[in-house]
């Protein structure tokens, strides 16, 4: 697979991450990421195949009992939040519908 | 009073026993030298000044009490600003967490405090720790203490510049990548990256969680036995902390390695290396050898494609973990986003409130996970890793531990390599595979490149920390590079 990566394409990953970039940024990263990309290309050369992916060096399961056990009190979740509803016990959030 | 932090954590903590001086003494030391240094190298993003006092005073009420005192009762402790401490401001070096206070503290920091730690403060780093020269902080770089122009290295700058000006004897940083023992080379300190799955990792903030691990920053290999003999051990909290039984380190430390197998990469260090890195690591070999150590030639024949396959991984779990600084629970929430949608407002958040290479990252990461990328990168990078691994347990099965340099290039200047991310990447070739593989490392001092220090790593098999440190410590008591100090007089 060889990597033509564009703005738009840049552009389009960012929205996935609910990343407003700007134009400076676009161009950029843009640039800066096929040049990541393309050194990375490397390892599609090696052959891999039947080998087992490791996504994590230690697989143990841990598992433990589902018991309750004390967790934060509302208003100390809610302390650090930009803009909290203190007697609702809530997070506030700009409109989700209508905009 | 500099003479009272002149010292390891292990003198420091037998002189407050005995009485010969005091916690709160050691502590406005440790403080005073914390703010005097800040001005020129900003290795503190925090001093908890009265956080940190009010601990001292307590552990000498303990100790006039006749209670018994902790393995590190008063001694001063600093702490990466992405370890979670309970009503102390922690950022990250981010703007996105610049106002955040943790209402909990990590486990490993609770373990240090219930060992009698002083935690003084909270030290500056690359935002998210991602970088390798701490220049990505959203409140600026920190410096090199033995050469202003130089990078501290990364992420861990601050908490490696914190034990090199003797802030403090111990401070725990993070290792994703090389973050601990990069800066710890660069500084002239020890960096000890444990095994994954060694110390809990329950509030870090998390970068990649597969690879994250936290570890101490010493002056001496004896200092960071005892201090991974503390924050080591599993944890209901992590599900990833490992169950197996943590050994009494300090009793590894023998000075005996006679017969020590160390494995040397031989091509994988020739390529690239800096002459004076090269010299200063096979001194370190030889010296090795002097105590009675074998070296034995290895292949790593993955170890070449270790940097593709960390900046695939990694981008990819930080693509993820990142998701939820979203200005909506905590952090920082984009000022005119009100009148807009909750759509706009995470957008406009997240791109005034990360920085660049945390963006590029989440970019990147984001990318080879979706749809159309994912098999041909973060797959393939998954499948390589586990090659790698392989590379690794065939290793193993005739070496005792690993010898590599920690950096291929001395601490370079600010700025040099900030407009070239793959750059900056390449630099990481020799510290990121223990993270990809999950083994324990440490970084010693070795050597010096006119006047910047240099370190080599020894890397050891998973939960083997103990064969790593003795022959760390060996080598220690035979050098004098541990003990050389960064010209901070005139601050």
């Amino acid at each position: 697979m060889s990597i033509d990566l564009s703005t738009a394409d840049v552009e389009r990953v960012a929205a996935l991450a609910h990343l407003e970039l700007t134009d400076e940024e676009k161009q950029l990263f843009t640039r800066q990421l096929a040049d990541i990309l393309h050194y990375a290309e490397q390892i599609q050369a090696l052959d891999t195949a039947g080998v087992p992916a490791t996504a994590h060096v230690n697989p143990t399961e841990h598992e433990r009992d589902d018991t309750l056990l004390p967790s934060l009190a509302v208003e100390e979740a809610i302390a650090s939040a930009p803009d909290a509803a203190p007697d609702a016990g809530l997070f506030r959030v700009p409109r989700v519908i209508g905009g | 009073m500099t003479t009272a932090l002149d010292v390891s954590a292990i003198e420091v903590r037998d002189e407050i026993a005995a009485g010969r001086i005091s916690a709160v003494e050691v502590c406005r030391a440790a403080l005073d030298r914390a703010s005097t240094i800040n001005g020129e190298l900003h290795a503190f993003n925090l001093v908890a000044s009265e956080h940190a006092l009010s601990r001292a005073a307590e552990i000498d009420r303990q100790r006039a009490a006749g209670q018994p005192l902790g393995p590190l009762a008063g001694v001063p402790v600093a702490l990466k600003d992405n370890l979670c401490v309970r009503n102390m401001r922690t950022t990250a070096s981010s703007r996105i967490l610049e106002t955040y206070v943790p209402p909990y503290t990590a486990t490993a920091v609770e373990r240090l405090e219930a060992a009698g730690a002083v935690i003084i403060g909270k030290t500056n780093c690359d935002e998210f720790a991602m970088g390798s020269s701490n220049e990505n902080s959203a409140f600026g770089p920190v410096r090199n203490p033995w050469l202003r122009d130089r990078t501290p290295g990364g992420s861990s700058g601050g908490s490696a510049v914190a034990v090199a000006g003797q802030c403090a004897p111990i401070a725990l940083g993070s290792d994703t990548g090389g973050s601990i023992r990069q800066p710890a080379s660069f500084c002239g300190v020890v960096g000890l990256k444990p095994t994954y799955g060694r110390v809990s990792r329950y509030g870090l903030l998390a970068f990649a969680s597969s690879l994250d691990q936290i570890g101490p920053f010493t002056r001496t290999v004896a200092d960071a036995a005892l201090t991974l003999g503390i924050i080591a051990g599993a944890d209901s909290r992590d599900a990833t902390s490992a169950e197996t039984a943590v050994p009494d380190y300090a009793a590894s430390l023998t000075g005996d390695i006679r017969g020590l197998r160390i494995g040397v990469p031989r091509a994988f260090v020739s390529e690239g290396v800096d002459p004076l890195v090269k010299s200063a690591f096979d001194a370190a070999l030889a010296t090795l050898q002097t105590l009675g150590a074998t070296l034995v030639d290895i292949e790593l024949p993955h170890a070449r494609y270790a940097i593709p396959v960390y900046y695939l991984v990694c981008t990819a779990e930080a693509s993820s973990n990142l998701a939820r600084y979203d200005g909506v629970r905590y952090g920082y929430r984009a000022a005119s986003a009100r009148e807009h949608g909750l759509r706009e407002m995470y957008s406009r958040t997240r791109d005034e409130g990360f920085g660049a290479e945390v963006k590029r990252r989440i970019v990147l990461g984001t990318y080879v996970l979706s749809a159309g990328y994912y098999d041909a990168f973060y797959l393939k990078a998954l499948q390589v890793r586990t090659l790698m691994r392989r590379d690794y347990d065939s290793a193993f099965e005739r070496v005792d531990v690993v010898a590599m340099p920690t950096s291929p290039i001395p601490p370079f200047k600010l700025g040099e390599k900030t407009d070239d991310p793959l750059q900056m990447y390449l630099a990481d070739i020799f510290t990121v595979s223990a993270n990809l593989v999950g083994l324990p490392g440490i970084s010693i001092p070795c050597g010096f490149a006119d006047d910047l220090p240099i370190g080599f790593q020894l890397l050891g098999r998973p939960f083997d920390e103990q064969t790593v440190l003795r022959a760390a410590d060996a080598f220690e008591r035979v050098t004098r590079w541990h003990s050389m100090k960064p010209p901070l007089n005139a601050v």
